[in-house]
């Protein structure tokens, strides 16, 4: 398992760092562009042999080299456990517990004792509900700002107050309207979720090149028709970095969230488990947190090469 | 009246931050049908505003363009316009670029399988047919190029319009370009005018150039009309002596009477 997490983790980033503009400027982000396609130009003999030893000499490196960061920070892990403060579990304390957490994901024992696999589960779902309803209000609300500068003008400088603030400081106006928890939750993940998928359609709009208005123009196209056939392709990549950043955001703060709500959910789990001073099942949820995170990024990202025209 | 294409007076004021900029003076044009235009001009000079007038892109109130007898202002496929830099959709593929505009232009008057057809014959025409499923991002400028003259030439306007369609590419694909449209033009007869900056290009396409005063208030300056044969042949023409006397006109205009101050 370890070396399929490390894997991931490295291929992410790599894309990362290769494929991605960041505008920093109110924190819009430009649609991923592959970079050229390199060709490489050998002669045949021989060139296969090359290749092979390259791959082999990018896979030692993509393998080797994180396994040593994690050994490295194991090691040092263990010396803290030891030398330093003996509350930190020891690897081998957490890896025993991992096992067991992950033996019965799925076990029941009543609602206040449920497997790991419920609680991510639980949390997923309020993400999602959360996520697609911001998406529901967020996109077409950021379809109009682009699109009207009088509508711009008017609701800029709320949602520039308004995005800044931790997401987790509109759980008591969630718990005052709906009166519930859960609810609440899905609430702050609504929050969280709309500023980034706002910002970025509004931007993806205004991006729109004046060539392609200017096409859509001579054709005659209908103001339905500019929609369908123009605004919505062409926008569609910056509406998917959009959700791609909510996303990664409203798995971050529903931990946060949960922590305050209650209930079932990862989130409340490590809050849990920490008033049970049971420290290797948070260190154990810690590491589920970020591969869940690893799983949302990534499928993002798959959604967004597939709707990247750019592509080669 | 006799014209097919007549721009009578057409002037131009831009609203700028620091007052009102006049781009373009009493612009006066007569374009018979078939024929072959060059707006050549320093850059900044108005062509590609009197273009865009033309196409509709840009609303004047001063003058009026009249075009197969009738006032035109907005924009509309009777004028297509073939963008510098090809302005293809890259979510669609060669194809679909076409066919974008084939089936608004023909939605009534051609079934689906002639719009099919047609659209494959005008890629034909610019020699694109091998790419027909490929994307904007997976083909070459020239090849963009030629899509984008498909795509203007599928809508069967009454005149195409090219703002410096060639500007974008290297020197060789520019030539293959020109032959390609040479080609077309005397095959199909379109009324063409195109914006260029490049001489030769201009000398070799053209019926008649027209060249534009500098700006501001830029205006027709002359016009000079390409008496060569056609077909012209790019190697013949290297040695063509009248060739080089319609050169050396335009340079002279372009380079003694208006040689831009600033430059």
């Amino acid at each position: 398992m370890n070396a399929n997490v490390i894997r991931l983790e490295i291929v992410g980033e790599a894309e990362n760092g290769q494929s991605e503009v960041k505008h920093v400027k109110q924190g819009v982000e430009a649609p991923p562009c592959q970079p050229a396609a390199s060709v490489a130009i050998a002669p045949e003999e021989g060139a296969k042999k090359g290749a092979w030893r390259e791959k082999g000499a990018a896979m030692l490196k993509n393998i080797l080299l994180p396994s040593l960061t994690f050994l490295l920070v194991g090691v040092l892990w263990a010396f803290v456990h030891s030398h330093v403060a003996h509350e930190i579990p020891s690897p081998a304390e957490t890896w025993d517990r991992a096992r067991e957490v992950l033996a019965h994901p799925f076990y029941e024992n009543g609602p206040n004792d449920m497997g790991i696999g419920w609680q991510v589960s639980y949390s997923l779902g309020r993400v999602m509900a959360g996520f697609a309803l911001a998406a529901l209000v967020g996109i077409p609300v950021g379809f109009i700002m682009g699109s009207s500068e009088s509508f711009s003008r008017a609701w800029q400088p709320l949602i520039q107050i308004l995005r800044p603030v931790s997401p987790l400081a509109w759980l008591p106006i969630g718990l005052l309207l709906f009166k519930a928890v859960n609810p609440s939750a899905i609430f702050v993940i609504f929050i969280t979720s709309i500023w980034p998928m706002i910002v970025n359609t509004a931007a993806g709009v205004k991006a729109i090149p004046r060539d392609y208005m200017n096409v859509a123009a001579v054709l005659r196209l209908g103001r339905f028709e500019v929609t369908r056939k123009i605004l919505l392709p062409a926008t569609l990549p910056h509406v998917l970095t959009g959700m791609r950043l909510s996303l990664n955001i409203a798995w971050m703060v529903i931990v946060a969230a949960e922590m305050l709500t209650g209930g079932i959910g990862i989130g409340f789990y490590v809050w849990d488990e920490w008033n049970n001073l049971n420290m290797p099942s948070i260190i154990v949820a810690i590491g589920i947190i970020g591969v869940v995170g690893i799983v949302l990024e990534s499928g993002m990202n798959l959604i967004q090469r597939y709707f990247d025209y750019n592509r080669q | 009246m006799s014209s097919y294409l007549t721009l009578e007076h057409v002037g131009m004021t831009f609203k700028t931050q620091s007052g009102n900029f006049r781009a373009l003076d009493n612009i006066n044009l007569e374009i018979d049908k078939g024929e072959f235009i060059s707006l050549i001009g320093h850059s900044g000079c108005g062509k590609s505003t009197v273009l865009n007038i033309v196409a509709g892109l840009l609303k004047t109130r001063e003058g009026v363009i009249l075009l197969d007898g009738r006032e035109v202002s907005d924009p509309g496929p009777d004028r297509a316009v073939v963008f510098q830099n090809h302005s293809l959709l890259p979510w669609l593929t060669v194809y679909e670029n076409v066919r974008l505009g084939v089936d608004k232009v023909f939605s009534v008057s051609k079934s689906k399988k002639e719009r099919d057809d047609w659209t494959r014959h005008n890629l034909e025409l610019v020699h694109m047919s091998h790419a027909l499923e490929k994307r904007p991002g997976e083909i070459s400028g020239g090849m963009k190029q030629r899509v984008g003259i498909a795509r203007a030439l599928a809508m069967e306007p009454k005149v195409l319009l090219m703002d410096e369609p060639f500007g974008a590419l290297d020197a060789l694909t520019r030539a293959h370009l020109q032959d390609s449209v040479m080609d077309i033009q005397a095959k199909l007869g379109n009324t063409v005018i195109m914006i260029t900056h490049d001489v030769d290009e201009a000398v070799l396409l053209s019926d008649r150039i027209v060249m534009m005063t500098n700006g501001p208030a830029a205006t027709v300056g002359e016009i000079l009309a390409v008496d060569l044969p056609r077909p012209r042949d790019r190697l013949e023409m290297a040695n063509d002596k009248r060739y080089h006397e319609l050169r050396a006109e335009v340079l002279d205009f372009l380079y003694r009477r208006q040689l831009r101050p600033a430059a």
